[in-house]
């Protein structure tokens, strides 16, 4: 590679790594800005109103009501989409029966399938059941979006674990239910974290499903919470930005810790 | 083992293997396949506010394909699809590329730029619709606060209908471009160094080992993008949203299906209707669209991938 080879490379990246921070920077610095101040200057220095517009989305504005919705749909899905993905990867990976290769393939069928073009049968069937306008409707929803993705990372990965750790453990008088728990599931740590991370950052980041399902405000998510946020506050930019700052921040801080977890859990499938 | 505790242990096998499949087949079939299936027959019904009435064969469909105004509607939110997803190919995964391959030379700072890159990707589409529609402001925002630097006067980009539906896609570029770059540079990494090694020795510049070498040996990545970003464009749904709302505005310049869809569905900003018979139409359509052009697709991009 010539230097001047390398150079034009480096200055691609650079250029990049600029238009991708850029925005963020802008997010983050109004955010610390009054409205007067952003508005006579769109690009400036951080001033001393961070706190108080932060104060003001905490106190005056729904924001910790639907931070509180989001991490509870987010945890309560995910939770359940590893415990019944686990159990049915579970079964179809360390058990041989009649039908495995069906009940596999009905699954994994799941993955082909856009359920947002099902929102109208799945709006009447809620509302049939009575889980309209629930967290529960909704973390069902997500739970049958979730399960083909980790029924198929958990099969895969919980096949390649090898048969005799098992075994000696059944020979030692071990229930399958304690092979399993005890035995197995620890060794597929790995793949459960990246099934996890796979399924809850799009449940967490998603909007379409809360806009149909849930009319309440007090069951009302973030991303849809910041909708009514970007209405209310229009002309209030800089409690505006304070508010994409803190609902951006969350899953930016665990994602730099996580990045590498995160890379490969979202673009798993992707890669072969 | 006497024959009779076998099959005893033989069915409390079978029971155990039952309960573990049951709670997630159960889940898939009442919130999956039952309601696919409906979405299916529903295009085919009349509907009263959320209630079925009646069986009208192919007259929704009809409807939302030749009939005016519905027609109309559909072709224009159709075509801004297609310009979606063909701007994406370009300038997303083009840049995508690009970037895939600068990452490839490992370069310093290159570990750091992958977790840059791939920042936006986890953020909601709902910050990034909200951050960009303020950053593209014509008076407040910081594009054209840096336009004004050089001289430029921006245009007023989301209010105007030649600008509108570019300023989203290149949002949408900027949100996603790390996704393409990163499965691109996992192919890249996958070619065996000898082979790039060899073909600099015999004099290959960068563009050639671009477009000749490389190229033809990610052919799995590029499928697997093509795809994703068809199934994306077409769904595409938050950023229109939350940038030019819901009736797609300018004067319907950035309408797409899935804004359309959901209009007709359950009703617009002007027209609180709800139309769930032309609503699942459109939705039956769209599913059409995309698993056809996908597996056509998906035939033509497999063709060209070779075994390494």
């Amino acid at each position: 590679m010539t230097e001047r080879n390398r150079l034009a490379w480096q200055l691609l990246l650079g250029a990049n790594a600029v238009v991708m921070i850029f925005p963020l920077l802008v997010m983050l610095l109004s955010a610390t800005r009054t409205n007067a101040e952003i508005f006579a200057s769109p690009l400036g220095l951080p001033t001393g109103a961070a706190f108080a517009n932060v104060v003001k989305v905490w106190r005056e504005t729904n924001f910790p009501l639907y931070l509180a919705n989001s991490l509870v749909v987010t945890m309560g899905s995910t939770a359940a989409i590893l415990v019944f993905g686990t159990m049915a990867a579970y079964a179809l990976a360390r058990y041989v029966f009649r039908g495995a290769g069906l009940v596999y393939l009905f699954f994994v069928a799941g993955l082909m399938l856009p359920l947002k073009l099902a929102i109208i049968p799945l709006f009447i069937q809620l509302d049939t059941l009575h889980l309209l306008n629930t967290r529960l409707g909704l973390i069902l929803i997500y739970v049958a979006i979730g399960l083909p993705s980790a029924v198929f990372i958990l099969t895969g990965f919980l096949r390649t674990l090898p048969g005799e750790l098992e075994e000696s453990a059944r020979l030692d008088g071990a229930s399958e239910l304690t092979v399993m728990l005890r035995i197995m599931l620890p060794l597929a740590r790995p793949a459960l974290v990246i099934a996890g991370i796979q399924n809850a950052v799009p449940i967490w980041n998603d909007f379409f499903f809360p806009l149909v399902i849930l009319t309440s405000d007090r069951l009302k998510t973030l991303p849809q919470g910041l909708t009514i946020f970007m209405g209310e506050f229009n002309t209030d930019w800089g409690v505006l930005f304070a508010g994409l700052t803190l609902a951006a921040l969350p899953i930016t801080l665990v994602y730099i810790v996580l990045s590498r977890q995160f890379i490969a859990g979202l673009t798993q499938g992707a890669i072969k | 083992m006497t024959a009779a505790t076998a099959r005893r242990h033989g069915v409390r096998r079978g029971l155990w293997i039952l309960l573990l499949l049951a709670p997630g087949a159960a889940v898939m079939t009442l919130f999956v396949v039952v309601p696919v299936l409906g979405a299916f027959a529903d295009a085919f019904r009349s509907f009263q506010g959320p209630r079925p009435t009646g069986w009208v064969g192919f007259a929704n469909l009809r409807d939302v394909i030749f009939v005016a105004p519905y027609a109309a509607a559909t072709w224009r939110a159709l075509w801004h699809n297609v310009l979606v997803f063909a701007s994406l190919m370009v300038v997303q995964n083009g840049l995508a590329y690009l970037i895939a391959f600068a990452l490839l030379k490992a370069l310093p700072g290159h570990r750091v730029h992958q977790v840059i890159v791939f920042l936006p990707v986890v953020l909601s589409a709902i910050v990034v619709g909200i951050l960009w529609k303020e950053l593209l402001n014509p008076i407040f925002g910081a594009v054209n606060e840096l336009l004004a630097l050089t001289g430029i006067q921006g245009p007023p980009w989301l209010g105007d209908a030649s600008t509108a539906l570019g300023s989203i896609i290149a949002t949408n570029a900027w949100h996603w471009m790390g996704f393409p770059a990163l499965i691109f540079l996992a192919a890249m990494q996958r070619i065996p160094k000898e082979t790039l090694e060899a073909a600099r020795i015999d004099g290959a510049t960068d563009r050639v080992l671009m477009a000749r070498i490389i190229w033809p040996l990610v052919a799995p990545a590029t499928t697997i993008v093509v795809i994703l970003t068809f199934i994306g464009s077409f769904n595409w749904f938050e950023l229109p949203y939350v940038m030019t709302g819901l009736d797609g505005s300018p004067g319907g310049a950035t309408d797409v299906l899935g804004l359309l869809f959901y209009r007709t569905a359950f009703g617009g900003v002007s027209s609180g209707l709800e139309d769930f018979g032309h609503g699942s139409a459109l939705a039956v359509l769209m599913f059409i669209v995309v698993a056809a052009v996908s597996a056509v697709a998906l035939r033509i991009l497999r063709a060209r991938e070779i075994e390494l």
